[in-house]
């Protein structure tokens, strides 16, 4: 299957190794790649933030140039919500990692291994947005020696939601403060989740605070083989 | 009122430890049970969505509804008011309570009337209003201000309970550790007053245009005690709370006390007809209060926040309520319903920040009973906000600007990831203190995604030429 890779411009520019490892387990799995060069931002944050005009010509933008694919698959959950919304187009086309590989491709073992103790932050907009349900979860527990440990109220919010931790810096620490307790309290080793936004907020925290935690996208555990 | 705005006030609410403790412990709980007590209903989505539509169908008719309710009112031997705003609805309850010689009145809790300051305003004019809902009078007693729709004593303890009401209705009484001894001591309190008062003021849950019934419910039944014993009745009710049929209660009694106190039917549930001889009060009166409703109703997206029938779920499953809590939001509307609620009501420039007060999880949405897409209208009403109420100078208006160019062409996105590395440029590193306060930033790394796929696509494929596009 042909498949056109959405990077997102956040991943793009901080963190091209999930978007390394999207195209290596896409491939693995017998998928061929294209990246349109063209793309730049869905216009999420100038839409969630006031700027709807700026947001819907850079969410018009993005729909003309995948416009043509028969499946856009992005690793992340919250720009595919965006798309979803407000991409008529090619919406029903637009897929993020996880829904993709359950869904589509039919597969819930992809063939990775990775022997450490995880937990995974399910994120809000895979949840709430996409309905994803479990199968972040079901692709984590197919991973060969991945020790995956619940975590205590899951589904809330971590505090990040994008100039919120900003504007309102105050509540985004004190939601960030539970969430990096309850990740410590499973003592795993590296905390995951379908959107790296969520994790540069949750990873920057592990960091500042010398934890040894690492903050993980669920694509680069998917790809690895250890 | 002159807001300040919530970051500034959760700022201070945030560093009392025994406020956060108190409400996450609250919302924690009744989170769960809201959960479990929602499970049981096989029909519950069709629930909401029925709910949903009985109200989208009210607002769509509302001057059609409330003539009918009013005629039937009417009819039934009440008498119907019509207030613009606040200062009308006050004097009208304040009419009724001088023509009655009534220089106390009772009140069941109402939320309608706490938005117009109706206690204030009475007592401007010589009438003590006396709360008899049991947090109602705990928060009146302590001169303090609601902080949850449904329990507005929700930050406070029991520890402090008992010390208010010793230092007030119980004075040199010592009361003890028992919930059920301190709750003694209102009790007394009230019973004198619902035995005395020949008046009482409600809000009202519901309101039926084909009946003219009205609908209040409650757990403590003071309310069943204000509505049947004084001699004389005042309804203030929101225009939004009209329902057209009978028939329409039947979705709302359930959804209401499932979703708001985790019940399955809520302890009382008052219904009343106008007025009858030998039976209940004398004389009704229904105020009926726009007080910014009707400007709501303008707005096509905003006007789902009029759904709202005040079940405060949104506030028990919402992270930034349960930490900053009810009063960094500075209404008696709090939480994510009074973050769309209250800019709507009083005006977007009087509670600019509220639209923000929110980091767009959708936890209210999930849970809200009539399925007001609160994340929606949030955003919605930031767009309103950036556009009436900010200047296009702003920095952030600014910097938004420079971003949406940058991002509309390739060119210029791929030079500003260059720069970015450099640490400047529109994608460079801003300095946000609100962020490094306790994240590390991340790394700029060597490549960008983009540059990894061009090298590689070139290795693989050298037929290709030159890279395109540098």
């Amino acid at each position: 299957m042909r498949v056109a890779l959405f990077i997102t411009c956040f991943n793009d520019t901080l963190f091209p190794r999930t978007g390394q490892a999207v195209v290596e387990l896409l491939e693995r799995l017998g998928c061929e790649v294209a990246f349109p060069e063209e793309q730049t931002c869905c216009g999420q944050m100038h839409f969630n933030s006031g700027y709807a005009d700026d947001g819907l010509a850079l969410a018009r933008r993005l729909e003309r140039v995948f416009d043509g694919y028969e499946a856009v698959v992005s690793p992340s959950a919250s720009c595919v919500g965006m798309v979803r919304d407000h991409c008529p187009a090619i919406a029903s086309r637009v897929f993020e990692l996880c829904e993709f590989l359950v869904d589509r491709l039919g597969v819930v073992d992809v063939g990775a291994t990775f022997p450490h103790r995880v937990t995974l932050h399910p994120t809000c907009h895979s949840l709430r947005v996409l309905e994803v349900g479990d199968r972040p979860r079901r692709l984590l527990e197919a991973v060969q020696g991945l020790d995956l440990v619940p975590l205590e109220e899951a589904e809330e919010c971590c505090g990040f939601g994008g100039t919120f931790a900003v504007k309102n810096a105050d509540t985004s620490m004190a939601m960030l403060s539970d969430k990096l307790r309850r990740i410590l309290d499973t003592r795993a080793e590296v905390c995951t989740a379908a959107d790296n936004s969520c994790l540069m907020h949750i990873g920057g925290a592990l960091r500042r605070q010398r934890t040894g935690v690492r903050a993980m996208h669920l694509a680069e555990i998917l790809a690895a083989r250890e | 009122m002159s807001a300040r705005g919530f970051p500034a006030v959760a700022h201070e609410t945030l560093a009392d430890s025994q406020l956060r403790r108190n409400l996450g412990k609250a919302t924690q709980t009744i989170r769960a049970k809201r959960l479990a007590t929602v499970a049981e209903l096989d029909d519950w989505e069709g629930l909401r969505e029925a709910g949903a539509a009985i109200k989208a169908r009210a607002m769509a008719t509302l001057p059609e509804q409330l003539e009918r309710l009013e005629a039937a009112v009417t009819r039934a031997g009440g008498t119907v008011h019509w207030a613009r705003d606040g200062a009308e609805a006050t004097a009208l309850v304040a009419e009724v309570a001088r023509a009655h010689g009534a220089r106390e009145v009772i009140k069941v809790k109402s939320l309608a009337t706490d938005e117009i300051g109706l206690n204030e305003g009475l007592a401007e004019r010589g009438v003590t209003a006396i709360e008899t809902d049991l947090a109602e009078l705990i928060v009146q007693l302590d001169g303090d201000k609601q902080s949850h729709i449904l329990v507005p004593a929700i930050h406070k303890n029991r520890a402090e309970i008992r010390a208010l009401f010793e230092r007030t209705i119980a004075q040199g009484q010592e009361l003890g550790w028992e919930a059920s001894a301190i709750a003694e001591a209102a009790r007394k309190h009230l019973r004198a007053k619902f035995l005395s008062v020949p008046m009482a003021v409600s809000g009202a849950n519901f309101g039926i245009a084909e009946t003219g019934t009205i609908c209040v419910v409650e757990s403590e039944g003071n309310g069943r005690m204000c509505t049947t014993l004084p001699e004389v009745l005042v309804t203030v009710m929101g225009i939004e709370k009209v329902l057209a049929e009978w028939r329409d209660l039947e979705v709302f009694l359930q959804l209401l006390p499932r979703s708001s106190t985790a019940e399955r039917m809520n302890p009382y549930t008052s219904l009343w007809t106008g007025v009858r001889p030998d039976d209940g009060p004398r004389e009704f009166h229904l105020i009926l209060l726009d007080n910014g409703r009707t400007d709501v109703l303008a707005d096509e997206v905003g006007r789902q926040a009029l759904h709202c029938i005040r079940c405060s779920a949104c506030l028990n499953v919402c992270p930034v309520y349960s930490r900053a809590g009810g009063q960094a939001y500075e209404s008696v509307y709090p939480g994510p319903i009074g973050a769309i609620l209250t800019p709507q009501l009083r005006g977007l420039g009087e509670a600019p920040t509220l639209p923000w007060a929110s980091s767009l999880c959708g936890a209210c949405y999930e849970a809200c009973p009539v399925k007001i897409d609160i994340p929606s209208v949030l955003v919605h009403l930031r767009a309103r906000v950036v556009r009436e109420e900010k200047s296009r100078l702003a920095p952030e208006a600014l910097a938004m600007g420079a971003a949406a160019k940058v991002f509309a062409s390739r060119g210029r996105y791929e030079r500003a990831q260059r720069l970015s590395r450099l640490g400047r440029g529109p994608l460079g590193r801003v300095p946000l203190p609100g962020w490094s306060a306790m994240r590390e930033s991340p790394e700029v790394p060597e490549t960008t995604f983009r540059e990894w796929w061009r090298a590689r696509d070139g290795a693989a494929r050298p037929a290709a030429g030159p890279e395109a596009g540098r």
